[in-house]
Order: C-alpha cells, then sequence, then structure tokens
C-alpha cells in the first residue's frame, strides 16, 4: 500500500462527528482533571481525589464505541470514565465537592463518580471491585438478548486480585459481552507493576482464560478506538470477552499529593513528550486534516468555560440536608 | 392432616414459584445444577446434584440452565456477578455453599450489594438474595459450621433473614425474592430435615415482622434461627416446672422488629436472648443492647444471653454438642432471670 493510500485509510477509521467528539471528550476530561486538582488544593472541592490526567485516550477511544445501553464499570480514577460515558460535568464537579446536586447527591464523592442514569455502573472504590459486576452486566445482556456490552475499565494494580482471574474466567466460559480494559499506568499506589505483576505483559494472562488478549499503546486514542471496537463488536456479536491492555502513564501521582519520587525524570517529564495523548491525537488529526487548529482552539474555549462554570456551580451549591444522612441506605426498611 | 414438608423443600418450593412468577428469577452458585458442560447429562436435561443440600433440586429440569447455573468455585465473582445482574434488571438467588465462605465474598457483600444504594445517591436497586447455609450440629469443622449473621447485620444496606421453621423458611425467601434490597438469607443447616405445615401456594412473610413463637407470662426468650426449637423445646420444659416462657423469633434480624421485643419485655420484665452466634458483637449482644436502652426500667432482672463459647467450632462430637447452645442452656439461663435454682433440671 502506498503512503498515500495509508493516510487515506486512517483518514476514513474516524468519521468527523467522531473525530470532534473524541477531541472534545479527551480535552473535557484533562481540564475537569486540572479543575479537580487545584480545586482539591484550594479546598473548593473534596479533601483528595485521584485524577486520570494522561490516561483520556482509554476512556474516550473504549467509549467512544458506546451507546446508551451499554455499561462500564470503572476504578477510583475514574473521573475519565464518566465524562466519557456522557456525565454531566456540572453534577460530576458538585459530585466531588459533596453538594446535593451531585450525580450521587453528594454521597459517592470522587471514589464513587458515577452516573448510573448513563449506563455507568459505577467507579469503585475497592481496586477490582468492578470486575465481577461487569460480568454481572453481562449475564444480564446475555440472558435478556439486550445486545449491550459491558467494559470494564481497570487497572494495572487489579490485575493481581484474585477477583480478576475470577472475573476473566467466569466471562470466558460464559461467553459474555463484556470487554476488560486494562489501564496499565505503570503503578498501583507506590509500586511497580513490573515488580508486582509476574507476567511480562497483564494482556498475557488472556491466554490462561482462552481469550483474545493484546497490549497497544494507550496514549494513542486511534488504536485504542480500533483495537478495543473490534474487542466490542465481538463481544457484541456474542463471542465472547477480552483483554486489552492499555500502556499509558498518569501525569499526576497516585492522589493529588503524592511527590512521585518512584518516578525517573524521563517519567515525570512523558506529559511534555509527543506520547501525550492530546498532542499525539492533535498530531494525528492536523496530519489528516481532520480537524483545523482553529477549530481545536474553538474546542479548547469553549471546555475552559463549561468546566469554569462547572466549578462555580459545584462550589456555589448546597450541601445536602441533615436528613440525606439516612436516606438511600434502603428502597424499604 | 394438612401437609407436611421439610425446610429443604419449602425453600426448593420457594424458589421454583419465584422463578414461575417472574422470568427475571434467576439461580447461580456451585452445584446448583451439577454436571454442567457434560454432553451425556445435559442431553437428557439431567441435574447431577441440585445444591449441595438440595435446595435448587429440580430448578434446572424445569427453568433450564440459561437461568439456573452452575459457577465455578469463585465465590467472589459469584456474588459480584450476582450484584451487577441486580442492578442492571435481573433478580438473582445465589447460593453460597457455606456462609464461612463470606470470607471469600464478603467484598461484594459488604462494599458492592450493601453500597450500591448509598454511594449513588439512591439510583441504583440491588434485588438480590444471597442464600448461605449456617450453623454447628453434623461434624464439619471450624470452616463450615460458623454462625455468621451478627456479622452481616452490621452492615447497613443489607437485609438479613434467620427463619426457623419450613413455613417461615418459603414466606420469608418469597418476600426475600420480591424486595428491591440486597438479603442474605442464612439457612440453618439443623433445621433442613425439620418437617412442618407448609401451604403449596405463594405467599410471603413481611421482612422486619417477628413472630411470637409461643406465648408466655413469666419471661422472655428471644431466639434466632435454629434455636428458636431449643428455646421452644426449654420452654415446654419450663412449663412443667411452672414458668410461663414467651418466645419471639424476630426472623429478621435487619430489620429487627424492636416493638414485638419491647413490648414482650413489657409483659414479662425478664429476657434471655438466644444466639449461636459467638458472643462478642453478637446478635444477642445487639438485641441486649437495645433492650437495656429502650425498656431499662420494664426490666427485673439482668438480662441474660446464651451464645455459642468463643471458639472456633470444634469437630469432636461432644465438644461440638457443648458448643452448641442446649435447651438445658436456656433452662439454666432462665433460672438466673427468674431467680430459681430448682427449675434446673438435675
Amino acid at each position: 500500500m502506498s503512503n498515500t493510500q495509508t493516510q487515506q485509510t486512517q483518514a476514513n477509521i474516524l468519521s468527523a462527528e467522531k473525530t470532534r467528539w473524541i477531541y472534545r471528550k479527551m480535552v473535557e476530561i484533562r481540564k475537569f482533571e486540572e479543575a479537580v486538582i487545584k480545586g482539591t488544593r484550594n479546598g473548593s472541592l473534596g479533601p483528595f481525589a485521584h485524577t486520570s490526567d494522561g490516561q483520556e485516550a482509554v476512556a474516550v477511544g473504549t467509549c467512544a464505541h458506546l451507546n446508551e445501553k451499554d455499561y462500564i464499570t470503572s476504578t477510583h480514577r475514574g473521573h475519565g470514565h464518566s465524562i466519557a460515558k456522557g456525565g454531566d460535568l456540572n453534577t460530576l464537579m458538585a459530585e466531588m465537592a459533596g453538594k446535593a446536586t451531585g450525580c450521587d447527591k453528594g454521597k459517592g464523592g470522587s471514589l464513587h463518580l458515577a452516573d448510573l442514569t448513563k449506563g455507568n455502573i459505577g467507579a469503585n472504590g475497592v481496586v477490582g471491585g468492578g470486575l465481577p459486576i461487569a460480568c454481572g452486566a453481562g449475564l444480564t445482556a446475555k440472558l435478556t438478548k439486550s445486545g449491550a456490552v459491558t467494559v470494564a475499565f481497570f487497572g494495572d494494580g487489579a490485575n493481581n486480585q484474585g477477583v480478576f482471574h475470577e472475573a476473566l474466567n467466569l466471562a470466558a466460559i460464559w461467553k459474555l459481552p463484556v470487554v476488560f480494559v486494562c489501564e496499565n499506568n505503570k503503578y498501583g499506589e507506590y509500586t511497580w507493576n513490573g515488580y508486582a505483576t509476574a507476567a511480562t505483559k497483564i494482556s498475557d494472562r488472556a491466554a490462561g482464560y482462552n481469550i483474545p488478549g493484546k497490549t497497544i499503546n494507550g496514549n494513542d486514542v486511534v488504536e485504542v478506538y480500533q483495537t478495543v471496537g473490534e474487542a466490542i463488536e465481538r463481544a457484541r456479536n456474542g463471542e465472547g470477552p477480552s483483554l486489552i491492555e492499555c500502556e499509558t502513564f498518569r501525569i499526576q501521582g497516585h492522589g493529588i499529593s503524592d511527590p512521585q519520587i518512584y518516578k525517573t525524570e524521563e517519567e515525570k517529564q512523558l506529559h511534555l513528550t509527543d506520547e501525550e495523548c492530546i498532542k499525539k491525537f492533535k498530531s494525528y488529526v492536523t496530519k489528516h486534516q481532520l480537524l483545523s487548529d482553529k477549530e481545536m482552539s474553538e474546542i479548547d474555549q469553549s471546555i475552559e468555560d463549561t468546566v469554569e462554570k462547572a466549578l462555580q456551580f459545584a462550589i456555589n451549591s448546597p450541601y445536602p440536608d441533615a436528613k440525606e444522612l439516612y436516606t438511600d441506605v434502603y428502597v424499604s426498611y | 392432616m394438612s401437609r407436611q414438608i421439610t425446610t429443604v423443600q419449602a425453600l426448593n418450593e420457594a424458589i421454583k414459584l419465584a422463578m414461575r412468577a417472574d422470568e427475571r428469577v434467576i439461580v447461580m452458585g456451585e452445584d446448583v445444577v451439577g454436571g454442567t458442560g457434560l454432553p451425556h447429562l445435559e442431553e437428557q436435561n439431567i441435574e447431577a446434584v441440585g445444591g449441595a443440600f438440595r435446595v435448587t433440586k429440580g430448578c434446572s429440569v424445569e427453568f433450564g440452565r440459561e437461568r439456573v447455573l452452575d459457577t465455578p468455585i469463585s465465590e467472589n465473582t459469584i456474588v459480584g456477578t450476582g450484584v451487577g445482574a441486580a442492578i442492571t434488571g435481573l433478580r438473582p438467588i445465589v447460593e453460597v455453599m457455606f456462609n464461612d465462605f463470606l470470607g471469600y465474598c464478603l467484598d461484594a457483600v459488604m462494599n458492592q450489594a450493601a453500597k450500591f444504594r448509598y454511594m449513588y445517591g439512591g439510583k441504583a436497586n440491588v434485588p438480590l438474595v444471597v442464600r448461605m447455609p449456617f450453623g454447628a450440629g453434623y461434624g464439619a469443622g471450624a470452616q463450615h459450621s460458623q454462625t455468621l449473621y451478627s456479622m452481616v447485620t452490621s452492615v447497613p444496606g443489607l437485609k438479613v433473614v434467620v427463619p426457623s421453621s419450613p413455613y417461615d423458611a418459603k414466606g420469608l425467601l418469597l418476600a426475600a425474592v420480591e424486595d428491591n434490597d440486597p438479603v442474605i438469607f442464612f439457612e440453618s443447616i439443623s433445621l433442613y430435615g425439620l418437617k412442618g405445615e407448609v401451604p403449596e401456594g405463594y405467599y410471603t412473610i413481611p421482612l422486619g415482622k417477628a413472630e411470637i413463637k409461643r406465648a408466655g407470662s413469666d419471661v422472655t426468650i428471644v431466639a434466632i434461627g435454629n434455636m428458636v426449637q431449643r428455646a421452644l423445646q426449654a420452654a415446654e420444659q419450663l412449663a412443667a416446672k411452672g414458668i410461663d416462657a414467651e418466645v419471639v423469633d424476630p426472623r429478621t434480624l435487619s430489620p429487627l422488629d424492636e416493638d414485638t421485643i419491647l413490648a414482650s419485655v413489657e409483659k414479662t420484665n425478664r429476657l434471655v436472648i438466644v444466639d449461636e452466634s459467638n458472643p462478642r458483637c453478637s446478635a444477642a449482644a445487639d438485641i441486649a443492647a437495645i433492650v437495656q436502652e429502650k425498656a431499662f426500667d420494664n426490666l427485673d432482672a439482668p438480662i441474660k444471653r446464651v451464645n455459642a463459647p468463643h471458639t472456633p467450632v470444634p469437630f469432636s462430637k461432644p465438644l461440638e454438642d457443648l458448643y452448641t447452645p442446649s435447651a438445658e442452656n436456656i433452662i439454666r439461663a432462665v433460672a438466673e432471670v427468674v431467680n430459681d435454682e430448682s427449675i434446673i433440671p438435675v
């Protein structure tokens, strides 16, 4: 294939609408996380948060394939997944502040940031906690023949939980429409994955469950879009689960106050290189003439405004009424 | 005489009625069918076992293996899958073979099922029933005989049911399946073979409603699960000695019907609580605390608890017999609260 043909094929991967959506969502997540970092540090939001800046390509490239009936389960680093799955920035930000207008009425917070009305069945504070839940959503889809696919996002840390192996095994033997998307950002809290995981690649573990496993560049949203897209298609066609390992990096540490002394200087500079996912996508869309600089800067500006408004919405919203302490524990009691 | 069936048969009937009534009801667990995947069984729709205690016997034959699912031995994922299925529209009944395996699935029970509604701002319903057999008395030793309902009762967001008879088992299980909150359903292994009168049709017993199993005026005995049967035996022996005991069965520990317990204590002024849990932080300790807080003035004697000792369950038969609260233990406790040692059998 000639270079021109390759370029054309590449350019056809994303429609104009999808390109705009992907760019917009990635920037939304980045700006949202930057506001969260600021708001957490100055006390206008909650006391701590695990931000996903740097990992936007995984959430966005994956959710670009999902419709409203599809489900995701998310992680403690889940703000980006919520945004990519259609969460409203105002209510998400208000949740970060523990306000009554938050998507969880202020009762969930950063660790449980999720809009269940959007098919997001939960950011989970327990590492690996969402994996069996994704199997359950997959079982519902299979039995009711709804056609829905569930994506279970998890980090490299979760791949050493027993429940990871249980969930992959169950999804495999029941051929559940579930796609396991690992965001390997190299560190489970402060512990290096190279130390903590015996397998050379996390995706190698798919072989033990007789399902497809692939490791890809998680900073390349187009690669994520293509590879996860194939896995989602496979799941939708009733061919069962897949494991996709997306190698990426987190710009922040585990939490916002983490000094990251475990990172090499090179790792600390990664977000300034071409590997940074938004920069990478910008050069892709420029190369393939999918978006102009002007269009991108217009999108950037509108998101700046939207996120600033979300932050102000969060700050100006009331805290939950005291009686809310006691509601929503049970449907009936 | 009306129909008498065992607790296992009553539970089995409840599951089948629930599955007939609502196609969203599914059953999952280890060996709930048995032999899944073996062509020579599947071709003829034969189940290998129907549950370790036969509670799901015949379910796969009637409802098919899509709705009655054998699982690998993966308790955390079995219960977690139940949670995920429940929040997305099914009404799973999950069997955990012994309550001792809560060790593996406690995250799914405590952090997922119990928390979803609250931490997602009331948007999630978790209509999940997790059934688990419990209790000592048949030589299974320390890891298959515990009584762990107290531990689960301390977790908000869960409902906890402990039936004491075949009739209650059926009605409470059907109520649990209808309920939109996660219910942990504890089945006393020593009651599985107990026969009792059970109507054939569909009926429910409301969660959160205690029952006075025997009316009396001298002392209240609150007993849980299989201990209700022991308490009723003790009450018969006490009656022969002129002590009229009232036996109250909470039936569900969460919600707990405090009103019925307090009303009984107001009448009898004396309370013994019988609970097969280990004593520390037990259901008995909890009920004792509630009664002394809310009805201290009605008490004419200190509350007495009858629990298993603070030890694991031993294997050796004489030790296991000693471990489990007996009718005699109950009578001794009653003797203390009525201050009459003459009622203790010699």
